[in-house]
């Protein structure tokens, strides 16, 4: 899809902050606030924008620890559909936060979040692998967020400019 | 009183003359206070990106801690080259018309010391960075004020060189795109200042340090004009556009014999720039202009952001082209530029240079920084429109 400037230029800055008000918006890109959302609008409707989502340090947040797995998936293509197929049904389960065809060593692979390790490992052994198009799966946990989405966890951000110079 | 005409005695006359910088008071007003908002920084808010440290630490590692030449690495200087030939269409040799310097501050230290004798004349445009005129003056010239003005969006004609050009001047600074009021000026708007340098025979000290910071259209440098080459030493360095303040590094280039003349100052004084720092600019050169862009393109979106509210909350301020400082006028308020910034600050919590430390014409103006998170600008926005009411 062919994009102007101008759309492209707001992707970026929403992309970095989805909290950013339409008035600071349409200041910042030189538009109206009507032009704006005209914008966000068709962007919104062609499916660019799929949502406006925050990164969330859940490690912080008392009784909210989860575990987060990846899962290298080998399947077998279906005729006709390739991968698509076996894609779908493995995506619609809810505790899929996302799922990528890969090349390489294998096929799919998917992110997993779970209250606890026992929590995937069921769903591994339950669901996953219970597919009949599933070869075999490869779980590894992770151990520690570092970078997410491009932001950085953890980092002190503070300004150490000196308040006033040249 | 006797103890300080001794303390005076062991001073230079040139020393004793020139003022320490106007930005210190309120460097020492801000630096006592808590929970400010600070628009008084005229340093990107960018960390140097991650590659070119990288390649700093590298190259430490790999026991790059001797000098290097007095001129600078020969690689960066080639790689400088290139750059400027690529980004500004401006050429020069490597070998003989370049010299990497401690920052563009000692790169136009280097090239004032280099052509100005004592007495000479030196044209200073203001309101301007707060060094140029002290620079001259330790170098024993007279710097020779010129005011540029709002109403010119603070854009130099040449009438305004004319009035103060005698037989005595020597040089003239500019500062294009301009500390503190952004101003830019089109490859026009040059020539005809470059017609009244020719017509002078005077040298051009050109500081093209926000060069990559310029918003609405090309960069033109003044030593592509016609015949201006010979006549043009040009100051550039990484600390804007790379994000590199602390590192102290720039560059000068201009005619070999001026290159060399500034060269022996150089040797003698500084040896060279730091080797580590050399390692760092040159992977900034080869690796580090899509970080130069993606920077460009917030502090543009943070320019519209500033110049749009302040005409909102009735702070009128031209649009500024380049670099990263809004310079709006505050005359409607009532207050002189120092008043203004001094309660702004004390009231709402806002730091702000106020406009006279910049020299003739800044006065009625203040200078804020859009080098900082677009949430301080929202909340600094707030805060002067509350003050200002």
């Amino acid at each position: 899809m062919k994009m102007e400037s101008k759309d492209i230029e707001i992707l970026h800055i929403i992309e970095e902050n989805g909290r950013v008000s339409l008035s600071t918006l349409a200041k910042m890109v030189d538009l109206t606030e009507d032009e704006v959302k005209q914008i966000l609008k068709k962007l919104e409707d062609k499916k660019v924008i799929l949502s406006y989502s925050a990164v969330i340090d859940w490690s912080k947040v008392y009784d909210h620890e989860g575990v987060t797995a990846m899962i290298d998936v080998k399947v077998t293509p279906q005729r006709g559909v390739g991968f698509d197929e076996v894609a779908e049904r493995i995506y619609r389960f809810p505790q899929v936060k996302a799922l990528y065809l890969m090349s390489g060593a294998y096929d799919l692979s998917v992110v997993i979040e779970g209250k606890t390790m026992q929590e995937i490992a069921r769903f591994v052994s339950e669901k996953l692998s219970a597919l009949d198009s599933v070869i075999s799966t490869t779980t590894h946990f992770q151990l520690k967020k570092y970078k997410h989405d491009g932001v950085v966890f953890e980092e002190g951000e503070d300004d150490q400019r000196i308040v006033v110079t040249p | 009183m006797k103890q300080s005409v001794q303390t005076n005695n062991r001073l230079s006359e040139a020393v004793q003359r020139i003022q320490p910088s106007g930005i210190r008071k309120f460097f020492d007003l801000a630096s006592k206070m808590d929970n400010i908002i600070s628009l008084g920084v005229g340093e990107p808010d960018f960390v140097t990106p991650w590659n070119v440290r990288e390649a700093s630490i590298s190259s430490m590692e790999r026991g790059f801690t001797a000098y290097t030449a007095n001129a600078g690495l020969i690689e960066l200087r080639e790689e400088i080259s290139k750059y400027l030939y690529n980004r500004f269409q401006t050429a020069y040799d490597p070998e003989h018309e370049v010299l990497v310097t401690v920052g563009a501050s000692e790169g136009l230290d280097v090239a004032v010391r280099a052509i100005v004798d004592p007495g000479d004349e030196v044209i200073v445009v203001e309101p301007t960075f707060v060094s140029y005129a002290p620079i001259v003056s330790l170098a024993g010239g007279i710097p020779v004020s010129v005011g540029t003005r709002k109403e010119d969006d603070f854009k130099l004609t040449p009438e305004q060189i004319e009035a103060v050009i005698t037989d005595k001047t020597k040089a003239i600074m500019l500062s294009f795109p301009n500390n503190p009021t952004g101003a830019v000026m089109t490859k026009e708007e040059l020539q005809a200042i470059a017609t009244v340098i020719k017509k002078h025979d005077l040298l051009v000290l050109s500081d093209e340090i926000y060069a990559e910071l310029t918003y609405d259209g090309e960069h033109y440098s003044f030593s592509r004009l016609p015949d201006m080459r010979e006549r043009t030493i040009l100051i550039s360095g990484f600390s804007k556009a790379f994000a590199m303040t602390g590192w102290r590094l720039g560059f000068v280039t201009g005619p070999e014999d001026i290159v060399r003349a500034m060269l022996k100052i150089h040797q003698y004084t500084m040896m060279c720039a730091s080797t580590l720092a050399q390692h760092g600019a040159l992977e900034a050169l080869r690796n580090g202009l899509d970080d130069v862009n993606k920077m460009v393109d917030s502090y543009r979106q943070r320019r519209n952001f500033v110049v749009k509210s302040f005409a909102e909350i009735g702070l009128p301020c031209h649009t500024p082209g380049g670099a990263f400082y809004a310079f709006p006028s505050i005359k409607e308020t009532g207050l002189s530029s120092d008043d203004f910034a001094e309660k702004l600050l004390m009231t709402e919590r806002v730091a702000v240079v106020p406009g006279n430390v910049f020299g003739e014409g800044g006065e009625g103006h203040i200078r804020c920084s859009y080098a900082t998170s677009m949430e301080n600008l929202e909340q600094a926005v707030e805060r002067i429109g509350r003050f200002i009411k």
